[in-house]
């Protein structure tokens, strides 16, 4: 009995195994890289024209944080259905890794620029404020300042985002992405073969308490 | 060097407007160490920070050698702010940064050629005395040091001016003493104006050439820091020097005595017997010395006492103290602050 699962499951991995790690990791690489650059654009956007030191621009803040909160307040699985239209026009088709990236990019986005912008204001305003007393112009203050004193908590923002990003990939998956979660879904799930779903699930946890502990150890060499 | 011409900042809170400095006239003159005084909310450092736009006075102007910097912007405030170091009570140090990094930062911002900044920065840390810890992060250092690493960044342009907000105030008294001797050490070797907040009498009377008193907003004194301990012409400023006794003596003896009076000594009358003259000419009236010290501020004795007055006749202790004001300066010992203190 036992054997006769560990032999399906077996025989399931060597044929879907490689594809649906590679997927995964389609899916993933082009969400996270995306949601890195805008993730922080737009978190720094957000800070800085909320902020009267710099450019206070109120009515663009309060703009970019109208769409991130309308964003933010859609499911994720409606979200990916509500892109479709748009996911198409931009890649040409609705399913594979490529399309279910799309959705996953904003998702990530606006996710990791709230972030960012929670670690901005965390800053310490008497620091900005000696930055400013020795005439440095923005750039430099940005670069040398926030940047560097909100680092530790960029990092741990850019680690929960990726984390989500593995959650959501499954997710996607199952709507046409492909990928371990939509491994686990048919075989596991809809198939009853267990033993597939106990191995994406030992390997997603594994992937996670990795990035888990990456980002931890950079977030620590950061701070002092 | 520094002139405010009715410089107002007012902000709104709660809805109104609150005049947190309220007309200020003031001029301090180059080269000078001039201090600012007063008690928590009394507008203090709303008004040093209008001097680099920190703060934008609301009305009144600010001059700094001569010129108008109250609309400036852009290029133009950046390079006012160049000659115009700052430091600040909490250090406000990059903490993620180190030493080096820090004080760097200041001479990046006035672009400082690349080949040039490490000679700067070590030469920098070397005049506070802290070459040796040039690559440690801020949060492995004293409160002092923390402070002496501020000062090599706000010196690093070779300012004209030096603002000190509150500087000492969180430091204990080693730390304390070791950051005025720097900045001692400084002012001897650079003929920088220093421009310098504190509620500490002790900071004050150490550093200071003149000081301003502040009360609501509102300068209510200047003179030079002698005049202003030996004869303070402010309530406030009276406030200020009976809550530098807090401490001393101990709040019991303070609540049983009725007519308490500090007595500082005039320079010309320090060495009359005045205490003797009292005792001898009236006497139905109890003098009794509480507590008294003589102090050097900018080089010059200072005399205190603290003395009661008991006795059952209301005419003797007036005519006795009629006489002590003529040889002293003489003011009441007002309970309330050390009760309130
Ligand atoms: N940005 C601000 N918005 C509103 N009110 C302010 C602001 N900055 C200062 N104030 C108010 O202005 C008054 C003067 O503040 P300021 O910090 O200049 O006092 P200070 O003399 O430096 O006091 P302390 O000794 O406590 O530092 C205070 O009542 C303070 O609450
Ligand atoms: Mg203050």
């Amino acid at each position: 009995m036992l054997s006769e699962v560990i032999q399906s499951t077996l025989t399931i991995l060597q044929h879907e195994l490689l594809k649906s790690i590679y997927e995964t990791a389609i899916m993933l690489a082009i969400s996270f890289s995306f949601s890195l650059v805008f993730g922080l654009i737009f978190g720094f956007l957000l800070y800085l024209t909320s902020n009267k030191a710099f450019f206070e621009k109120p009515i663009l803040n309060k703009v970019i944080a109208a769409v991130i909160n309308f964003i933010r307040s859609i499911p994720f699985i409606i979200l990916v259905v509500f892109t479709l239209p748009f996911t198409f026009l931009l890649v040409g088709t609705k399913i594979g890794p490529v399309a279910a990236s799309v959705p996953l990019c904003i998702t990530a986005t606006v996710f990791l620029a709230r972030l960012v912008e929670i670690s901005l204001k965390e800053v310490d305003k008497g620091v900005i404020e000696a930055a400013l007393a020795t005439g440095a112009n923005t750039s430099l203050i940005i670069r040398k300042v926030l940047l560097v004193e909100a680092a530790p908590g960029i990092v741990r923002g850019v680690t929960v985002t990726f984390i989500s990003l593995i959650g959501f990939s499954a997710m996607a998956g199952m709507v046409g992405g492909g990928g371990i979660g939509n491994l686990a879904v048919q075989y596991g799930y809809y198939r009853y073969e267990t033993g597939i779903m106990i191995f994406t699930i030992v390997i997603l946890v594994i992937i996670v308490q990795l990035a888990q502990f990456i980002g931890d150890f950079i977030a620590k060499k950061l701070s002092h | 060097m520094i002139r405010f011409e009715d410089t107002t900042v007012s902000f709104i809170r709660d809805g109104k407007d609150f005049i947190a400095v309220d007309k200020v006239n003031l001029e301090i003159k180059k080269g000078e160490f001039f201090g600012i005084v007063g008690s928590s909310g009394a507008g203090k450092s709303t008004l040093v920070r209008t001097v680099n736009l920190l703060q934008k006075p609301t009305s009144g102007k600010v001059f700094v050698d001569g010129k108008d910097v109250t609309d400036l912007t852009g290029n133009d405030l950046s390079a006012l702010r160049l000659k115009i170091g700052m430091i600040f009570q909490h250090f406000n140090l990059v903490k993620n940064a180190t030493v080096f990094d820090n004080v760097a930062f200041a001479l990046k911002a006035s672009n400082t050629p690349k080949a040039e900044i490490e000679g700067r920065v070590l030469e920098l840390l070397d005049l506070v005395g802290l070459k040796d810890r040039a690559h440690v992060y801020p949060n492995s250092l004293s409160g002092g040091q923390k402070q002496r690493v501020a000062i090599a960044r706000a010196l690093a342009n070779n300012p004209e001016i030096l603002l000190c907000d509150e500087a000492t105030s969180a430091l204990d008294p080693d730390n304390t003493k070791e950051v005025v001797q720097t900045l001692k050490n400084i002012k001897s070797k650079y003929p920088i104006t220093v421009l310098f907040i504190t509620h500490q009498m002790e900071v004050a009377k150490s550093l200071f050439d003149r000081v301003a008193v502040m009360s609501q907003g509102k300068v209510v004194e200047v003179n030079s820091c002698y005049d202003v301990f030996a004869h303070p012409e402010s309530q406030a400023a009276r406030n200020l020097i009976n809550k530098s006794f807090e401490g001393v003596i101990p709040k019991e003896v303070i609540e049983h005595e009725q007519n308490l009076y500090l007595i500082t000594f005039k320079e010309e009358n320090a060495y009359d017997p005045v205490i003797s003259y009292v005792s001898r000419n009236y006497p139905l009236v109890d003098l009794s010395i509480i507590a008294g010290n003589i102090e050097y501020i900018q080089q010059k004795p200072l005399g205190r006492l603290l003395i009661s007055l008991r006795g059952t006749d209301e005419g003797d202790i007036n005519s006795a103290l009629e006489y002590l004001k003529q040889k002293a300066f003489v003011h009441k010992f007002d309970r309330e602050v050390i009760a309130n203190a």
